[in-house]
């Protein structure tokens, strides 16, 4: 019997699997004992979490002062940070709903985690808006349309932050239901292979009494589908309305209508080299290299690519747009960026985001795993510059002289950002061991046409000739 | 609630078990439901299942969001306090847009997963029908409820799954 697999297309699950292993492979890290890698991984995030919550704790004990912020430079390192979170989640919603929409069958063995690292990046984003309005326990519910002790004067719906607001808690609640939704299954997986009573409540508890009945999956499939349509506009718009919290406001530098597109663009960016920072970390300490192969790796990299290159060409654009528009506030805004104070900012952001990623044209770096971590930590450094360098140049230089200043972090800024990172991967850590870390459902359903396991080909002619009784 | 008798066949591959329904419901055999450990394209419409109408729940929920977000806007900005902001209309269409389209999907998303929650029995604590363990696994279940076929003898079913490519048959009370 000749080899079915296609000669064109690499296969996606490699090791000659059967649907027995991949459940197997799977549901192993559930059910064994955390390692000693994992138990030092968690341990880290979690003491990162700790010195993070010190910084939290004063910040709402003292108040917002305890930040850098000055009266020039409202806005500096937490919405730097908010949008920074808020675009590396983008890409798990890329990947489980656009990638999904476009039938690309590699997005199966990947999904899980990153839809997963959008909800924890969501949950990481919320900390500084929560965290800026100084005492969120009196003011958190104020951005919602609530009828108040003012005898009801709304909230303003004209402005973007409102906009956001809807936007990042949409986002925040679809993407769950969606992970939700694709996780019932793999918890049943997990429920009727459990020994003991604990794990049994628990994942049987959280598979919602699924069967794996046809007319089930049925619905199900109709449910995910929609929920990829719903999402993947979704997804286009929340770091459209990110963007406008800039592009409607008329600060130089910010009022343009190129910041849509730019923003999005830079959001799958980061987001495709924060799954591939940690996808590479997950597959290596869960053995899981048989599904999350090079093949996968160096798609995500063409992604970055891609979308690096977008980011370029916008970076370039908004130069020459400045120039053409003979606004000379913009023309300003611009040239303070390259070459003013903040100059190294701007030359880590162009190196990082615009020049690095073009080394993937280089097969050798696109399929070397060292250097696809390497470059996804350098992406994401690039992409939180970018933020930095938009928000902090442009309010640095006011529209009067006599309130020009410098921006400096303290160490309450550095400690709520290091807050967020230990939020962000004491979830993900908790995730990959207590959760099935890969769809096991979806990647039984590519076994067959994406495996290089010959032995199940072989069956599937055997099997055909039985037709009638 | 009084258990039935059913009829348990296992298939190791997706093709069997969708030739076998085939079969099966072609002799006249009633299928009470297959399991799968992944979504079969083919066996929905083997088993004789009309396409899903989630869809349709999906847009009324989705229309219902959007007239929602519209009139809260409207009634909030132009009716129940109007003010200017910044020299623009009390309440204009292009500005509610926004709000409106993230209303749309939240609503439309929510609505249809809840419906097919009710619909499909999923609920937190649910227990689960199981006739076999395996078919969360790499086993493909067929399921035959004894009461819904007494026209045919048991024999001649059990005969039926094993040439359509059953690799176990058992005999369930559930």
């Amino acid at each position: 019997m000749e080899v079915t697999t296609s000669p064109v297309r690499e296969p996606l699950i490699t090791g000659k699997k059967t649907l027995h292993d991949i459940t197997y492979d799977v549901c192993r890290h559930v059910e064994n004992k955390p390692n000693v890698a994992w138990l030092l991984a968690l341990a880290t995030a979690m003491g990162v979490l700790a010195i993070g919550a010190y910084a939290v704790w004063r910040t709402l004990w003292d108040g917002i002062g305890m930040w850098g912020n000055n009266k020039t430079v409202g806005w500096a390192w937490d919405i730097t940070n908010f949008v920074w979170w808020i675009g590396i989640g983008h890409a798990g919603t890329l990947i489980s709903a656009i990638l999904l929409l476009f039938r690309q069958k590699w997005r199966n063995a990947v999904n899980r985690a990153a839809e997963a690292m959008t909800i924890f990046a969501v949950l990481a984003a919320a900390v500084f808006p929560i965290l800026h309005t100084g005492r969120p326990w009196l003011t958190a519910y104020w951005v919602f349309p609530l009828p108040n002790v003012f005898g009801s004067l709304w909230i303003d719906f004209n402005s973007p932050l409102v906009w956001d607001v809807f936007a990042v808690s949409t986002y925040f609640t679809v993407s769950l239901v969606f992970w939700y939704i694709g996780l019932i299954p793999d918890f049943a997986t997990i429920r009727d292979r459990a020994k003991g009573i604990i794990s049994r409540t628990i994942y049987g508890a959280l598979s919602f009494g699924w069967n794996g009945s046809a007319k089930t999956w049925e619905r199900y499939e109709a449910v995910s589908l929609i929920l990829a349509g719903l999402a993947t506009p979704l997804v286009l718009s929340v770091h459209t309305i990110v963007s406008m919290d800039f592009a409607t406001s008329v600060i130089p530098g910010w009022h343009t209508t190129i910041f849509p597109p730019y923003f999005v663009a830079g959001a799958i960016f980061s987001g495709f080299a924060m799954v591939l920072t940690l996808m590479i970390i997950t597959r290596r300490l869960f053995r899981l290299t048989d599904y999350i192969t090079m093949q996968h790796i160096e798609l995500m990299n063409i992604i970055i690519l891609v979308t690096g290159s977008i980011v370029g060409v916008a970076y370039l654009t908004e130069l020459f747009m400045a120039w053409y528009s003979g606004v000379e506030y913009e023309q300003y805004a611009f040239l303070n960026r390259a070459t003013g104070p903040y100059w190294w900012a701007y030359g880590i952001m162009m190196t990082c985001n615009v020049v690095s990623p073009q080394l993937f044209w280089i097969r050798k770096i696109r399929t070397s795993i060292v250097a696809t971590f390497a470059l996804s930590i350098v992406v994401n450094i690039g992409m939180w510059f970018e933020r930095f360098v938009i928000i902090v140049t442009s309010l640095h230089r006011d529209f009067l002289p006599s309130s020009w200043v410098m921006f400096y972090p303290t160490m309450f800024d550095v400690g709520t950002y290091l807050f967020t990172f230990g939020l962000f991967f004491t979830l993900f850590f908790l995730f990959v061991k207590f959760f099935p870390v890969i769809n096991m459902a979806e990647v039984k359903t590519i076994l067959k046409s994406s495996s290089d396991n010959t032995v199940v080909h072989h069956k599937i002619e055997e099997d055909t000739k039985v037709t009638t009784h | 609630m009084e258990k039935s008798r059913y009829l348990v066949g296992i298939f190791d591959d997706e093709d069997i078990l969708i030739h076998a329904v085939k079969n099966m419901r072609g002799a006249g055999v009633r299928i009470h439901e297959c399991y799968t450990p992944y979504p079969v394209h083919g066996l929905g419409s083997a088993l004789g299942y009309r396409r899903s109408r989630l869809p349709i729940a999906a847009f009324i929920f989705g229309v219902t969001g959007l007239s929602l977000a519209l009139l809260m806007q409207f009634y909030m900005l132009g009716i129940d306090w109007p003010m200017i902001v910044g020299g623009k209309n009390y309440a204009s269409l292009p500005i509610f847009i926004p709000v409106g389209f993230e209303l749309t999907v939240l609503i439309s998303a929510l609505g249809m997963v809840g419906v097919f929650m009710v619909i499909s029995d999923l609920r937190p604590y649910g227990k689960a029908k199981v006739f076999d363990l395996r078919a969360t696994d790499d086993k493909m279940v067929m399921a035959i409820d004894l009461s819904r076929n007494k026209r045919i003898d048991i024999r001649r079913i059990e005969d039926m799954l094993t040439t359509s490519g059953a690799s176990e048959i058992h005999e369930r009370s559930l």
